[in-house]
Order: C-alpha cells, then sequence, then structure tokens
C-alpha cells in the first residue's frame, strides 16, 4: 500500500480526503482550530485575512446547495478568492474527463480544490494528480467519506460533551449509502469514544461494519438505551421503497426517532441531523425541534470547522 | 526445418520429467531424435525448456476495440510471455456470435504466425441470453467453446436449453458464473474494504449460488462445462464436490486472483478493478491451494488491456481487467515456488492441464506433439514497468513488482517467434 495520500513529507495534512488514516493529533489540531473561527462567525465583521490572495475553487461533480454554500462562507470568512464550479452540468456532460478538467482548473492557478463527486474515491484520483502547492478537500465522494461533516460533528459532540473518553454515541439509519456515517465513526473511534453503535436494518448494513469499531443492533430501542449522543442519517428518497425498505412509514415505525424512543437515551443526549432532514422519515418535528436537538449550532459549527481545514492544507 | 535445442533443463509436466537434455524439432514437431545436422541450433545451457504456456482467457479485443490494443500487439505479447495457445473469449464488438467473424480471427491470427488462438464462441446471440447461435456453424468455423464471456444468462430456462443443445454435438461450455442480480451495481467483494471505501459491493454468493443452478443443469443435461474465474473458497468446495461426484466439469482461476485480495485495492487503486472482483484472503488462499490439489485445473491470464483513459477514473468508474499474458509465467511460477511446488506440477496448470481442457495435442513435450515450446530463465527478474510489455494495456496491478522468471525464447510449430533482446 501506498503512503498515505494525505499527508505531506513532515506528516502534516496535504489534503483532507477521509478521516480514516488522519492521526488523533491532527483531528484535534483541527477542532482547536475551530474554536476560535466558531467566535469570528459571531463577529459583526466576520472575516479573517489568513487566505488572503488565495483561490478556493468548489468543484461539485454532483449538485449540492448547503455544502457548497457553506464552504463558500468559509473560505470567504478567510477572505479567500471562491470560484464555484457546477461541473455537473458544464464540461462533464461535454465528455471532459474528470482529470483534464481539474488540469484546466489547475492551469488558472488554484490552491484549494473542494470536490465533490458521485464516485467513492474521486478526490484521492484528483490529489494524486494535482501540483505540490494545490490542496485537496473532500466534499463527499459516494458513500465514501464526507470529513468536514465528520468534523463538524465531532467538533458539536465535543462543545456539548466535552470529553470523548466516556462517550455511547449511537449511528441510526441508512449506513450502508452513508458517507456520513463512514467519516463519523473513523472520528469517534480514532477520538477514544468506547461505544459506538449503529442502528438500521440489515438491508442498510454494509458487510462487515463490525469491522470499523461499531456495535450493530437492530432494534434501536435497545440501541438507544443510554446514549449521549444520537446521530440520525438522512434516507434518500429513492430507497425508502424497493428492495431495501418497504416504505418510508415502516421505516419511521422501526427507526423514526420519536419523543418516546428518545427517552431511552440519557437524560441529557443531544440529538444531531447532517441535513436535510425527512420529517416523520428518519425523525419526528418535535424531537428535530426540541431541546436535544442541536442541529442548528451543527451548521453553525460547520463553517469554523470548514474554515479550519482550509486554513490548515493552505498554511502546509 | 530441423531444430535443436541443447542442453536444456527439459520439464515436461506431462509425463513429469525433469532433467538436462536436448530436444528435436522436425517438421513442426517434437521428434525423438534425428541423424542429421541441425539448420538451428540453440543453447539452452542454463535455462528450462518446457511447453509452451496455453492460456485458456486472453482478450485480443479484435474485432471493435482496436483503440485499446491489436491483434499485432496482443500476439506480440503472447509469445513474449512464453503463451504459445490462446483461447480469446467472445465479448469483443461484435461478439463472436457469426461464423465469418470467428473465421476472419482466425485468418488474421493465422496470418501473424504468432500463437495459436482459439476462439470460443458466443453461446447466445449477441451475448444477450434470448437466443442459441448457430454453434454447429461456429465449430466449423474454428471455434473450441460456447460462452457468455462476463454476461451472464438470467433466464435460466436458455441457460438450461443452450447447454442441452451444445451437448447434443458434444461442444464445451464455458460459464463465469455470477448471479447478475446479485452482483449488479457492485465493484469490489462485498467485505470488510468495500464497506471501508464505500464502494458497492458484489457477495460471495453472487458466484456461488450461480455456480450451484449451473451445477444442476449439468447433472440434467451432461454438458461438459468449464468454469472460468472461480473468485471464491465456496466455489473451489462445490467444483470439489462435482467433481468428486464425477460430474463432467472443469475450472479455472485468473492468475491474479491467486495472488491478490480485497486489501490490494489499497487507496482505491483502479488497477485492482477486476471482474470478477478480488475477494478476501480466506478465498485467496483456497484458490491458491485448490489450483495446487487439481481442484482448479488451470490458471489463467484473463489479459484484458485497458487504454490508459478508462483507468484514470474513480474505482467504480474504471474499466475493469488487467493486461496479463507477459506475466502469466511469472505469476504461476511465484505462485508454485509459495507452495513448494516442483516445477513440472507447478507449469502443469498453464500447460498440460489447460491443454486437457481445450482439447488440443500440444502442451507437452515428447515424440510426435507440436513443437510449442518455451525457453525460459527460472530465476532472472524483471521489473513490471510500461516499457517492459509488449502488450498495448500497460495496466495492472504489478506495476512495479520485481518477478522472476524471463522468457528468452518462444516456439510455435518449430518456428522461432521470440527472442528476447
Amino acid at each position: 500500500m501506498a503512503a498515505n495520500p494525505q499527508l505531506n513529507a513532515n506528516g502534516e495534512l496535504q489534503h483532507l480526503l477521509s478521516i480514516e488514516g488522519l492521526p488523533r493529533d491532527i483531528l484535534l489540531q483541527i477542532l482547536d482550530t475551530a474554536e476560535p473561527f466558531a467566535g469570528v462567525t459571531e463577529r459583526e465583521v466576520k472575516k479573517v485575512p489568513l487566505m488572503r490572495g488565495k483561490s478556493v475553487f468548489n468543484l461539485f461533480f454532483e449538485a449540492s446547495t448547503r455544502t457548497r454554500t457553506t464552504f463558500e462562507i468559509a473560505a470567504k470568512r478567510l477572505s479567500a478568492d471562491v470560484i464555484n464550479l457546477n461541473v455537473a452540468v458544464s464540461s462533464q456532460s461535454k465528455g471532459e474527463s474528470l482529470l483534464d478538467t481539474v488540469a484546466n482548473l489547475s492551469a488558472m492557478q488554484a490552491d484549494v480544490f473542494v470536490v465533490r463527486h458521485a464516485s467513492s474515491g474521486a478526490p484521492y484520483l484528483i490529489a494524486r494528480h494535482v501540483k505540490p502547492h494545490e490542496h485537496v478537500i473532500n466534499a463527499g465522494d459516494g458513500r465514501h467519506a464526507h470529513p468536514t461533516q465528520g468534523l463538524l460533528d465531532l467538533y458539536t459532540i465535543r462543545h456539548y460533551k466535552k470529553d470523548f473518553g466516556r462517550l455511547t454515541v449511537a449511528v441510526v439509519g441508512d449506513v450502508l449509502h452513508s458517507r456520513v456515517a463512514r467519516s463519523l465513526i473513523h472520528g469517534l473511534t480514532t477520538l477514544g469514544v468506547p461505544e459506538v453503535r449503529v442502528i438500521g436494518p440489515q438491508t442498510l448494513m454494509p458487510a462487515g461494519v463490525e469491522a470499523l469499531g461499531v456495535r450493530v443492533f437492530h432494534d434501536m430501542r435497545a440501541g438507544l438505551k443510554d446514549c449521549d449522543v444520537v446521530v440520525m442519517l438522512r434516507l434518500q428518497n429513492e430507497r425508502m421503497n424497493g428492495p431495501l425498505l418497504p416504505s418510508a412509514q415502516e421505516f419511521f415505525k422501526n427507526y423514526g426517532l420519536t419523543a418516546e424512543k428518545l427517552a431511552l437515551a440519557k437524560a441529557d443526549a443531544i440529538v444531531m441531523h447532517p441535513g436535510p432532514m425527512n420529517r416523520g422519515v428518519e425523525i419526528d418535528s418535535p424531537v428535530a425541534d426540541g431541546p436535544h436537538s442541536v442541529i442548528l449550532p451543527q451548521v453553525t459549527f460547520g463553517i469554523a470547522v470548514r474554515m479550519a481545514v482550509m486554513s490548515i492544507v493552505a498554511g502546509n | 526445418m530441423k531444430l535443436l535445442i541443447k542442453g536444456g533443463r527439459v520439464v515436461d509436466p506431462a509425463s513429469g520429467r525433469d532433467e538436462v537434455g536436448d530436444v528435436f524439432v522436425s517438421e513442426g514437431r517434437v521428434v525423438g531424435s534425428f541423424k542429421d545436422k541441425p539448420e538451428k541450433t540453440i543453447d539452452a545451457k542454463g535455462l528450462v525448456v518446457a511447453p509452451g504456456l496455453i492460456d485458456l482467457s486472453a482478450r485480443l479485443r479484435e474485432p471493435g476495440y482496436e483503440y485499446k490494443a491489436t491483434l499485432e500487439s496482443e500476439m506480440d505479447a503472447a509469445v513474449a510471455g512464453g503463451v504459445t495457445s490462446l483461447a480469446c473469449p467472445p465479448d469483443t464488438e461484435p461478439p463472436l456470435d457469426e461464423p465469418g467473424l470467428v473465421d476472419m480471427l482466425r485468418r488474421r491470427a493465422k496470418a501473424l504466425s504468432r500463437a495459436r488462438v482459439y476462439p470460443v464462441g458466443a453461446l447466445t446471440v449477441k451475448l444477450a441470453g434470448e437466443r442459441l447461435t448457430e454453434m454447429s456453424e461456429l465449430a466449423e468455423a474454428g471455434c473450441v467453446a460456447f460462452s457468455q464471456a462476463n454476461v451472464p444468462i438470467t433466464d435460466t430456462q436458455v441457460l438450461w436449453r443452450a447447454m442441452q443443445y451444445a451437448a447434443t454435438f458434444g461442444f464445451p461450455v464455458w460459464l463465469r458464473a455470477e448471479d447478475r442480480w446479485l452482483a449488479r451495481d457492485g465493484v469490489a467483494h462485498d467485505g470488510e474494504v468495500a464497506t471501508r471505501l464505500g464502494l458497492p459491493g458484489i457477495p460471495p454468493f453472487a458466484e456461488s449460488i450461480a455456480i450451484a443452478s449451473a451445477l444442476l443443469l449439468v447433472r440434467a443435461t451432461g454438458t461438459r462445462t468449464h468454469f472460468c474465474r472461480l473468485s471464491t473458497a465456496a466455489a473451489v468446495e462445490m467444483i470439489r464436490a462435482a467433481k468428486k461426484e464425477g460430474l463432467p466439469v472443469s475450472c479455472d482461476v485468473g492468475i491474479h486472483h491467486v495472488h491478490l485480495s480485497e486489501l490490494d485495492l489499497g487507496y482505491n487503486d483502479s488497477q485492482c478493478r477486476l471482474e470478477p472482483p478480488l475477494r478476501s484472503q480466506r478465498d485467496r488462499d483456497a484458490l491458491a491451494a485448490g489450483l495446487a490439489d487439481g481442484t482448479i485445473d488451470c490458471a489463467v491470464s484473463d489479459h484484458t488491456p485497458v487504454d490508459e483513459d478508462q483507468k484514470q477514473m474513480p474505482f467504480a468508474e474504471a474499466e475493469p481487467g488487467a493486461t496479463g499474458l507477459e506475466l502469466l509465467l511469472p505469476l504461476v511460477l511465484k505462485w508454485g515456488a509459495a507452495r513448494k511446488l516442483s516445477l513440472a506440477k507447478t507449469l502443469a496448470r498453464v500447460t498440460s492441464d489447460a491443454a486437457r481442457v481445450l482439447g488440443v495435442t500440444s502442451g507437452r513435450i515428447e515424440a510426435g506433439a507440436p513443437a510449442d515450446l518455451v525457453l525460459f530463465d527460472p530465476q532472472q527478474s524483471w521489473r513490471v514497468e510500461p516499457a517492459a510489455l509488449r502488450s498495448q494495456g500497460k495496466n495492472t496491478p504489478f506495476l512495479g513488482y520485481e518477478l522472476a522468471g524471463r522468457v528468452r525464447t518462444t516456439i510455435v510449430a518449430g518456428n522461432v517467434v521470440y527472442e528476447y533482446r
């Protein structure tokens, strides 16, 4: 196996492609760097000059509004120039190859590429072909990874729970197709969370998921018992009825988060969701809007975490 | 022409012969000896003299995919790899489902006078799994067996009838067993690695379920059936049981699957995107053991040249396959050495056993057999890199490896068709 493609010769973060394979120190460095940025986003002048003169290319091969917007805000708050490219509807549809697209943009002097792609591993391919001063940040690739989402989840958990060393965290729903779940699980196990659970029907569990260091529950009530953190995953519309699930209603009945089920978790449990939510499918409205929910703070922290990631890679 | 190959270590897997000696060739055949002066003498001192390799699965990409490889480039690759006979699957464009196409391919190959080419005909028209091909006509044109390549028949009625029809005329059917529904959208072994990398998986029972169905049809029809490129431990076990039962079955394994596993995918290495997928280490070990104990009859290169653009893609989008003709010999030697097998037993899987499956008289060194021979230095190692490969396909998971086993001379029908430098 080749050397870790995310780190440079000094062991510093060159690209952010996946949380898997990143040492604990780097994860903590990102979370710590994000702390003061969370303050910046609350100031009246929400800008710091750390990336002045640098160019961030948002390269989205798969449609996304939310993630692209948060990266754009994060880059602008770092004073970088941001170029948004919706590649899904431009060059790729004209038959240009992925690497040709990247080579062309590279010729326009990019410093950071933020990449989203429907195929797992695409950001690795790009990272192997960019110039040494260019950095790649994975904004979601297939089912593989969504590391900035994982990091903002970790940030949120640390914000509310302080210490990772005693927590029980449950990740609920469509783990099979979820890059968010994979990134978060790797982050939690790296930071020493003693119990990470995944909850869902067998049809939505990837093969050998236990090897990621999680306990598998098919009974949501048993799985939620005494949890400190409950992370609900989004269920894509197209998977709600077919060979994996019979209906959204039945999914909600078994795996939707209601106040009654949440009561099985610890009294001070927090509820998270990467968005966008399907109310009444994976989460009941009273829970989504209730006192345990930290879903909106997650979005705010997400900007600080993405600022931290961009400023760290651009500085290395 | 009379040819003398002098002083080499003659290894004939069919008879188990392994001794230093001379090999006499006359009129394209091996002969006991001759008195008159040879027209050509090759000094084989320090080299192994073995039957030329017989590769049961090598894509030449013609007709239809000349941008990936041409008959010329791939026949060069074959003889550079010591392969003197090869069977090519029917997944060309158009597929080998018409006698005219097969005839043209045979003529083109013959005109190049390098390795012998044995086309495997399509079992169904356009490989669509609906209508039978004209198997008798195709056999007359030169097809040695019938297959669906990598496109399984989903309609079991059609599969049953195709096997019955082939059995009527004694034609062998070659199947790469895979349940198309279970394999749908999958690109990697459905296990730990695919889960980590977020790749859609193909469960191991996609193979064993298809083998189970096919074995029941073999029992019902008596069709001589060759299972291509097993990938799982379960499949090896099933074929072992079927052979014990006395069913007319044989099977092969792609040489990559004997050495590599899902772990070699590393960080989404597209060179490891193969069909069937690389599976678990347990599966790989069972394949290597099955090849040693004879449950698996042959090792094949499953040579599939892919152009670089089609590999420089995210794993799931990359075109499957690896170049293999020039790696078959060193990789088989590596397998044999790891399992401490004799050279004769090691080479049997790519010579005499493959000849038996193919139904040809080559693959052995004895008086009267075709003089298809390879001379190689088993110790000389070489580095796998694009410039070292004659195949137009430079796509291999072994790029950068040092492999032992360098072909020095390849002889087909008594003619030297390749000499190293």
